[in-house]
């Protein structure tokens, strides 16, 4: 099993209402559905991938976030919001992350690490804009506009009184990686983080 | 028609008319004491009865959803892009329901058919029908075929609404509601078109208020202008462009007021056909039924409300360039689903036809709505 969605499994709890933003071909929630009884929503834009979350059984909108943002979501209607690998990919990630606190007490976010040692080595020796797993993209038609490191994400989260419940690091085959426990933003490439309003009281 | 019947094609497809004969009371506080349904099926119903799709029809629409009624037909059903063997209405998986209303004008019972009180038309006497009657009516037509719960219930346009009140009146008679380009309630823009095209017949000197069968004539004017107006809402402006552009029937204008450009032939040509075929009376009672429509009327002007007692999965579909039911009005029947917490999926669907793209397939048209209605399959082991 992929261990971002084993991971993000054990911070769903059964029947939890989820809005998944970003749910590509709905394996996560479909995942969650079967392993959690979760119900919810994904968004997606991706033509294809919406259709095989409708053939799957994944309640799919297809909405842009950019375009469209949340505001037809209601405050506090999910239980937890999740954004798998799409943080970088939005054009505003700091008001997207307002607005999964608002209609969520709890988020999931995952994205990639844009100080992983591979990235860094590509940019300072070779000179030219990384690839990696986590990032198969040419510069020019990358969809990831907002590239960031954990240490960034961690300053806005610091700024905006988003408090961090946990941090899990998996390497870009989004496998357990022991070696990024030591130094996750030298050797982890993408972050799973639970994040909540630092005046939530909950655990 | 070709000389053979496409492999795709439901084939030859015969009518059944069932007759009714305990009364149904009608949301206008009369009832009607008896009354036929005509009905074409398409493919079979399983052991367990539970393959069963049921096709609500369009404002102008009828029982003739799909496949052909002779070799000589030179069309077949309205729906026939969608219904058939291997569309995404599979006839080889589902046993298809397609009915004409009540009210309708093509054999169920409506303002053109004997009023058994008079032995003549009941013309403008034929109660005022709505979503919710017809939706009551259909059960009514469930219960005779033996079917207790629908695989889905599916319509486009006005006939996305009686899926929509499917999923209200019935919550467990039908486990998916598809809504294809339709509206949770007409804005103030669709009713005033409605309110046109009822003028345009009821001003016609041969409408005789509606009893125009006692006259032995036909309001065929004022249907045709009805038509006209209503048509021009089912296009977009660039797709009428693209067909017609500025064309003119001959070389030069000729500085005069007949039907210059072809659009207007076109128009012409369209009313003038709908109105030797379709039934006035009906044309004014089908756009009432679309005005009323709002279920969320009782639940103070909130949808979510009223959709707290529906059980179903929703599919909703729209088209980019209807203007006659914009996406807008799609999402606000999604949004309201969310807000309800029911199961609800929501594609809006690039094409250029405008409200009548539904009837047209498209590459992700027919990709979702092939995909959606698979599941809908599996789910019954169809």
């Amino acid at each position: 099993m992929r261990a971002d969605l084993e991971i993000i499994q054990q911070w769903v709890k059964p029947g939890h209402h989820v809005l998944d933003l970003g749910c590509g071909d709905g394996t996560l929630l479909d995942f969650l559905k079967r392993e959690r009884n979760a119900s919810g929503f994904g968004l997606e834009i991706n033509p294809d991938h919406i259709t095989t979350c409708m053939n799957r059984g994944v309640s799919v909108i297809e909405q842009n976030l950019d375009t469209q943002g949340l505001d037809n979501f209601e405050d506090n209607s999910f239980d937890i919001v999740l954004m798998t690998q799409a943080l970088q990919a939005v054009r505003r990630p700091d008001k997207v992350l307002d607005e999964m606190l608002r209609l969520g007490g709890e988020g999931i976010v995952t994205f990639p690490n844009f100080a992983h040692w591979r990235l860094r080595w590509g940019l300072a020796l070779i000179g030219r804009m990384p690839e990696s797993d986590a990032l198969p993209y040419k510069w020019y038609n990358t969809p990831n506009i907002r590239l960031c490191t954990f240490k960034d994400f961690e300053a806005l989260c610091r700024q905006k009184g988003i408090r961090i419940k946990s941090r899990r690091v998996v390497d870009g085959q989004h496998q357990n990686s022991w070696l990024a426990r030591f130094w996750p933003n030298l050797l982890g490439e993408i972050a799973i983080y639970r994040i909540t309003r630092e005046n939530s009281n909950d655990e | 028609m070709p000389d053979s019947l496409p492999v795709d094609s439901v084939g030859v497809v015969t009518p059944q008319t069932y007759h009714f004969e305990t009364p149904i009371e009608l949301a206008c506080g009369h009832a009607l004491e008896r009354y036929d349904l005509v009905v074409e099926t398409y493919g079979k119903l399983n052991a367990d009865r539970s393959n069963a799709v049921l096709i609500c029809h369009a404002l102008s629409g009828h029982h003739h959803a799909a496949g052909y009624h002779s070799m000589e037909d030179r069309k077949p059903g309205w729906w026939d892009t969608c219904i058939g063997p291997g569309k995404p209405v599979d006839t080889n998986r589902f046993f298809v329901v397609s009915l004409n209303n009540l009210g309708g004008c093509h054999g169920s019972t409506g303002p053109s058919s004997n009023n058994p009180a008079t032995g003549k038309p009941y013309g403008p006497d034929f109660p005022v029908i709505t979503v919710s009657d017809w939706v009551k009516s259909q059960a009514l037509l469930a219960d005779r075929l033996g079917i207790e719960c629908w695989a889905a219930v599916v319509g486009g346009s006005l006939g996305g609404m009686q899926a929509l009140q499917w999923s209200l009146d019935y919550p467990d008679r039908l486990n998916h509601s598809v809504a294809v380009a339709s509206s949770p309630r007409l804005t103030a823009q669709n009713i005033a078109f409605n309110e046109v095209a009822r003028q345009a017949i009821t001003s016609d000197q041969e409408f005789h208020q509606g009893r125009y069968h006692d006259f032995n004539t036909l309001p065929r004017r004022g249907l045709m202008l009805a038509r006209m107006v209503g048509h021009i809402t089912y296009l977009s402006d660039a797709s009428m462009g693209e067909k017609f552009g500025r064309e003119l029937r001959d070389q030069a204008y000729k500085f005069g007021y007949d039907a210059e450009f072809q659009v207007e032939s076109y128009l012409r040509y369209q009313g003038e056909r709908f109105s030797e075929s379709f039934d006035a009376n009906t044309y004014l009672l089908m756009t009432r039924a679309l005005d009323y429509f709002d279920p969320s009327y009782e639940f103070g002007g909130d949808l979510s409300k009223a959709l707290a007692k529906a059980r179903c999965e929703f599919l909703v579909l729209s088209f980019s360039t209807d203007w006659r039911f914009t996406p807008a009005r799609s999402e606000e029947m999604v949004n309201a689903m969310i807000a309800a917490r029911r199961k609800v999926s929501y594609a809006e669907i690039d094409a250029p036809w405008g409200h009548d793209a539904f009837l047209i397939p498209t590459p992700r048209y027919t990709a979702i709505f092939t995909a959606y209605m698979d599941r809908v399959a599996r789910e019954v082991g169809a």
